[in-house]
């Protein structure tokens, strides 16, 4: 009995698991945390998504089921998971079944190595960026899986499109991210790493975000990136796959019900997977801006005030709209219930203000409102570009992005080792 | 309870082992040709495991860069692709001649 | 990883063969993490279980046809190949356990470099101007690799 005791209290203390996790329970409370986290992200997402493409398209989204649809997300969960299960007659019941599990497990499981700050990863591998751009390719095999268990034409054309076009896109990402990895090895002891909290720190060891370095490459480089990644998440302007005009929804034509919101899930967690990589790569993972020119403690500290301000920020936007509501006695309930979630709000804007949350907080509020702006963006492109029709969707992808891909790649490669170089040729031979 | 987990380098050989002889059985004893593509890949990713295995060993007698099992793993992981990809080109070729993806029935040279 | 192989070799249906075997990949790269080789993990996730196994499902709905599923699906000298396997088994056994220095192939405990350096220790062996061994090899994998690209579209072309 005390050697059982002893046994499990290994497992709490040991600090060895290869991967560096620390160990298993810790591990599993951060897999917990992220999960949770991830799933807030996808229901706000799927709000926001809503109400941002009303907004701009000069409408007003859904309003009615909380205050200003608030609780719309949780209305479209209770349907889904309502709704009938139909697996079509002649399909293969083990792979349709199988085949929106792949999907999801490959978009969770990326989230392993995001780093959320300086030590807040769930684990630091030493190839978390070659472990999230395989993994993220592990989600194509899900997407043919399931175009091929529907046992239907239409879903078996959209998933051999869209694994087409994540495919060629994989490659531009690849040779984009490969580009900025060796932007990290321009540190003081020569040695770049492919740790994603390593990248970040050599962002933080170099002075500047790599979005900046060498001017224009970082930004080609960036907008390599963030043109593939669109592609990659099977988003507008590159959704041919899965476009309702065009195919019926494509290969997750045939799932209904509980399976669709796991397809659902897995995109736009792969959208913030893909975005977290451009974030941690380009932008600086969780560094506040200007991270070693506004150095010190008063520059700390007022970077440190902005998550409770932005709550603030957001609790004073929701009593601006209660006050705006209309003061009809059928409208009471949704004004309660705004100014309540505005209250929400506040509470917490002000727990944020709190010295010891403060600071703990600050890494992954700037990681996040990073990640935050990215999903904006592309909210923004699918209400603004029109659709690539697939022929010029891997036009594109294999005629635009891969050649600029390999160009800056090289010219990279020729920029960082400049000093070298010169040394070779101006000294002469060894 | 604790030696009980010592995983040792003859454990994952043997599992190598049984793996290899998965795959053997796959390519003498299966008729489509994509599952005998299949299981060459399996024998090949027992071969890689030996070799991981055996580098983690060489690694504890020899310090901690002696990683020349890992990099062999690494380009016959690379191989092992460019086979993949050659023979199933091959296969396409030749399901197109004779429609049919059976072993048994490339019998065009038999007496 | 086990019964995955086992499923691969038995499943008269293709695509169930193809699963089977990528969840033996995967289990494969988990077993690389615990002998302490990330980059080979993420190798093998990239190169395998993304790539391979993605042209493996291509072909197998490009030419899997019904008929096929319904035929006889193993050899008529499935015999001989079983006994062939356990000869070979039975040399395998032969090899471990009847060694007379022991396969006590230890790992002293735990190590001290766990993973930190496992990518830029390969690159050095690769790479390095003066200790690294498998340049040469890397830039005939190179050749290979370009070799068959032109030879898989030579091969699957309709008319040269």
């Amino acid at each position: 009995m005390h050697e059982l005791v002893q046994y499990i209290q290994s497992y709490l203390d040991s600090p060895f698991t290869p991967g560096g996790a620390g160990n298993i329970f810790w591990a599993t409370v951060y897999i917990l945390l992220v999960f949770v986290g991830l799933s807030v992200a996808v229901i706000a997402m799927n709000w926001l998504e809503r109400k941002i493409l009303a907004h701009m398209q000069v409408r007003l989204g859904p309003m009615r089921v909380g205050p200003h649809g608030l609780l719309q997300p949780i209305a479209d969960a209770l349907k889904l998971l309502l709704k009938e299960d139909i697996i079509p007659a002649e399909a293969d019941a083990v792979v349709f079944w199988v085949a929106p599990f792949i999907v999801v497990l490959a978009a969770f499981t990326v989230f392993v190595v995001v780093p959320f700050g300086p030590t807040h990863a769930i684990t630091d591998m030493n190839i978390g960026i070659l472990f999230m751009l395989g993994v993220s390719s592990l989600s194509v095999l899900g997407i043919v899986t399931a175009g091929w268990a529907s046992n239907s034409h239409y879903p078996l054309i959209g998933a051999l499109r869209s694994s087409a076009q994540m495919v060629s896109y994989e490659v531009a990402m690849g040779l984009a991210v490969v580009s900025a990895i060796m932007m990290t090895s321009l540190n003081e002891e020569g040695q770049g790493t492919l740790s994603m909290i390593g990248i970040v720190e050599a962002q933080k060891a170099q002075g500047e975000w790599f979005l900046f370095k060498f001017f224009p490459l970082g930004i080609i480089a960036f907008a390599i990136f963030a043109i593939a990644m669109v592609a990659e998440t099977n988003r507008a302007p590159f959704d041919l796959p899965e476009a309702e005009s065009e195919l019926t929804a494509g290969f997750h034509t045939e799932y209904s019900g509980f399976r669709w919101s796991l397809f659902f899930l897995a995109e736009y967690s792969a959208m913030i997977a893909v975005s977290s990589i451009a974030v941690t790569l380009w932008l600086g993972g969780w560094l506040h801006p200007f991270p070693n020119a506004l150095n010190g403690a008063t520059w700390d500290l007022v970077f440190s005030l902005f998550p409770g301000i932005t709550f603030l920020f957001l609790a004073g936007m929701c009593f601006y709209s209660t006050v705006r509501m209309p003061k009809h006695p059928l409208f009471r309930i949704q004004t309660i219930g705004l100014a309540g979630f505005g209250a929400v709000l506040a509470v917490i804007g002000l727990i944020l203000f709190v010295p010891g949350v403060r600071v703990r907080v600050q890494d992954v509020f700037w990681f996040s409102a990073k990640v935050a702006g990215f999903m904006y963006l592309y909210i923004w492109y699918r209400g603004t570009f029109p659709r690539y029709r697939f022929d010029q969707l891997m036009k594109v992808g294999w005629k635009v992005l891969l050649p600029t891909g390999l160009a800056l790649l090289i010219v990279t490669a020729l920029v960082g080792m400049r000093t070298e170089i010169w040394a070779a040729i101006a000294g002469g031979p060894r | 309870m604790h030696a009980m987990l010592d995983i040792s380098t003859l454990h994952y050989l043997v599992l190598g082992a049984a793996l290899f002889l998965l795959g053997i059985i796959g390519v003498l004893t299966r008729r489509n040709v994509i599952i005998v593509l299949m299981s060459i890949e399996l024998i090949l990713n027992a071969v890689n495991l030996n070799l991981v295995a055996f580098s983690r060993y060489w690694q504890s007698i020899h310090g901690a860069s002696a990683l020349h099992g890992q990099v062999f793993a690494i380009f016959v992981i690379t191989d092992a692709a460019a086979e993949a990809a050659v023979g199933l080109g091959i296969l396409i070729a030749f399901f197109r001649n004779k429609e049919t993806v059976n072993v048994d029935e490339v019998n065009l040279l038999k007496w | 990883m086990i019964v995955g192989g086992i499923l691969v070799i038995t499943r008269k249906n293709a695509v169930h063969s193809a699963l089977a075997l990528i969840s033996t990949l995967l289990a494969q790269a988990g077993l690389y993490l615990m002998l302490y080789a990330p980059f080979v993990a993420g190798v093998q996730i990239i190169l395998y279980a993304g790539g391979i196994m993605v042209l493996f499902l291509f072909v197998i709905m490009l030419i899997s046809i019904e008929r096929n599923m319904k035929e006889r699906q193993f050899n008529r000298q499935w015999l001989v190949g079983i006994i062939a396997a356990a000869a070979l088994g039975g040399l395998f056994i032969a090899v471990y356990t009847t060694t007379t220095r022991g396969r006590t192939l230890f790992i002293e405990g735990r190590m001290a470099y766990g993973e930190n350096q496992n990518t830029q220790m390969i690159a050095n062996l690769l790479f390095d101007r003066r200790a690294g061994t498998y340049m040469f090899a890397f830039e005939i994998a190179s050749l290979l690799l370009l070799v068959a690209i032109i030879g898989a579209v030579v091969m699957a072309k309709k008319r040269i």
